[in-house]
């Protein structure tokens, strides 16, 4: 299994990967990931926004052949998800038998298990959605 | 302001070229374009290259190639745009010439692929996405056309078997090129007996991962008739343009546009002076089949929704009003990933100058377009090529 990069390179990101906490500029738009220039209207004051975590897939697809790294984890469900907030993410589907995944279903999100890099390597976690717990 | 003209293309055929290194692969396609224009010698050299560092563990390709091309001490340097990178190195090429700064300029596009593993493949082309966003969560470059191609059956109601029609028309037409990696035909029950290698994408839906490098000589007008060329083998660069859109797919504004081949197009008609109806065929970028369908949408050939249905009427063969991937286009003749717009420029060439193999040639052929995709549509370039 490949080795993981320096932990810095993973951490920087975990306000996003672990929070889904994307960007708000002083227009009220929203967009996940955070960015220094708000993608719809070009305004650099830009501060943290917490998203719901709720949403419906929109598209997926079944991952059967993963860049290298991921083989232990194939096949995996990979979905667009819209937020109720408005942007588009893209993670894996995780609790949810592949059959019963369609468009427009309704998922939430949870923080999960991305990947690990062998025994003495790092673990990666990140937001994956599932069907929400009623 | 002038536009300069192709005086030579070269090409090595597109496979697995498991006796051939990158650099010769290179130095054969450049060395073919020298002695179809009949010079001894460029001023320059563009690479257009994805991903060598990762695939055959060598950068500074400008250096290399040069080197063993037996250039000289002249400029050399990669471009790089994904897999839009033979395209981007063209119009590269094309501007050093109007600049006026250089005279005959080589332009090669190369990739060896098959020297990684096919899983280690898999990666360095999902390196063209945002590895943050994208290849992070485990997705290939599949699985992200993948979730376009779902996306756009759904909102328009075609099935796979209507995108598998891209697939058989560019194999029909590459059955017929000596330089195709998948030299025969096939049906669209072919295409749907493949596998899946992310749903709904198929392995016949996809380009092969494969070598192959293509290069073209480009120079002024007045070079041209300097060095004695034929006016018949001058095909002129008469317009180009390129554009990006964001690197990452769900930050898209509408998944279903090439916004970035959209806005690109239009210029380069403009710089052309012509319309989408002057043209005479269309190498667009079908690494997956429904690019191919969003391709034609965004460039003005299809209405928005209906690119697809250009190929269940018949529109896109040899013989129909809109021929497209007529050597067999990414998936037939192959798609060695930043030298897939040197072939199609190369390909566009044959087709003006009437050299195309028997049974492909379009007819009085004066237009050509090739369109290079880089990512999932986040960097596109647009060529228009003519007949002088």
């Amino acid at each position: 299994m490949a080795k993981p990069m320096q932990v810095a390179r993973y951490w920087r990101h975990f306000k996003e990967k672990y929070r889904l906490i994307g960007g708000k500029c002083e227009n009220g738009h929203v967009f996940f990931p955070r960015r220094s220039v708000c993608p719809v209207c070009g305004s650099r004051s830009v501060e943290d926004f917490q998203f719901s975590g709720k949403g419906r897939v929109i598209s997926w697809t079944i991952v059967r052949n993963p860049p290298s790294g991921f083989e232990y984890y194939k096949p995996f469900p990979l979905a667009l998800v819209e937020l109720e907030e408005g942007p588009v993410v893209l993670a894996q589907l995780t609790d949810v038998d592949p059959e019963e995944i369609t468009s427009g279903m309704e998922v939430e999100m949870v923080t999960r298990k991305i990947r690990e890099f062998g025994e003495d390597g790092i673990i990666l976690y990140a937001y994956k959605f599932r069907p929400p717990v009623k | 302001m002038e536009r300069p003209v192709i005086i030579g293309v070269g090409m090595t055929p597109v496979g697995e070229h498991w006796r051939l290194s990158l650099r010769e692969l290179a130095v054969e396609a450049i060395l073919n374009a020298m002695d179809d224009a009949g010079v001894d010698r460029v001023d320059s050299l563009y690479v257009g290259n994805m991903i060598s560092g990762s695939f055959v563990e060598q950068e500074n390709l400008g250096a290399l190639i040069a080197d063993w091309a037996g250039l000289g001490n002249i400029p050399a340097v990669k471009i790089e745009a994904a897999c839009a990178s033979g395209g981007a190195a063209l119009q590269e090429g094309a501007k050093a010439v109007m600049s006026g700064l250089e005279d005959v300029v080589a332009v090669v596009g190369v990739e060896k692929m098959t020297d990684a593993w096919p899983s280690d493949a898999t990666r360095y082309l999902a390196y063209a996405a945002d590895a943050e966003y994208e290849h992070f969560h485990g997705a290939s470059f599949v699985a992200l056309n993948a979730l376009i191609m779902r996306y756009y059956m759904q909102r328009y109601g075609y099935t796979e078997e209507d995108l598998a029609l891209f697939a058989v028309n560019a194999h029909a037409n590459g059955a017929k090129n000596p330089y195709a990696m998948f030299k025969r035909a096939i049906t669209v029950d072919t295409v749907m007996r493949s596998p899946y290698i992310a749903d709904p994408i198929k392995l016949f839906d996809a380009s092969p991962v494969c070598d192959g490098a293509a290069a073209a000589i480009i120079t002024t007008k007045e070079k041209a008739k300097e060095l004695g060329v034929p006016k018949e083998k001058w095909i002129e660069v008469a317009g180009f343009s390129r554009a990006i859109d964001t690197i990452n797919l769900a930050n898209r504004e509408d998944l279903l546009t090439l916004k970035a081949a959209k806005v690109a197009s239009e210029r380069a008609y403009k710089m052309a002076g012509i319309s989408v109806k002057d043209i005479d065929l269309f190498e667009v970028h079908d690494a997956f089949t429904v690019m191919a369908a969003l391709s034609l949408e965004a460039i003005g050939v299809a209405e928005k929704g209906k690119g697809a249905m250009l190929a269940k009427e018949g529109q896109i063969a040899i013989d129909a009003d809109y021929p497209i991937q007529t050597m067999g286009g990414l998936k037939s003749r192959g798609h060695p990933v930043g030298a897939t717009g040197m072939y199609q420029t190369v390909e566009a060439v044959l087709q003006l100058r009437g050299e195309a193999p028997d049974g492909i040639q379009v007819p009085d052929a004066e237009t050509a377009l090739t369109q290079n995709i880089g990512g999932t549509g986040s960097n596109i370039t647009i060529t228009i090529l003519r007949r002088v």
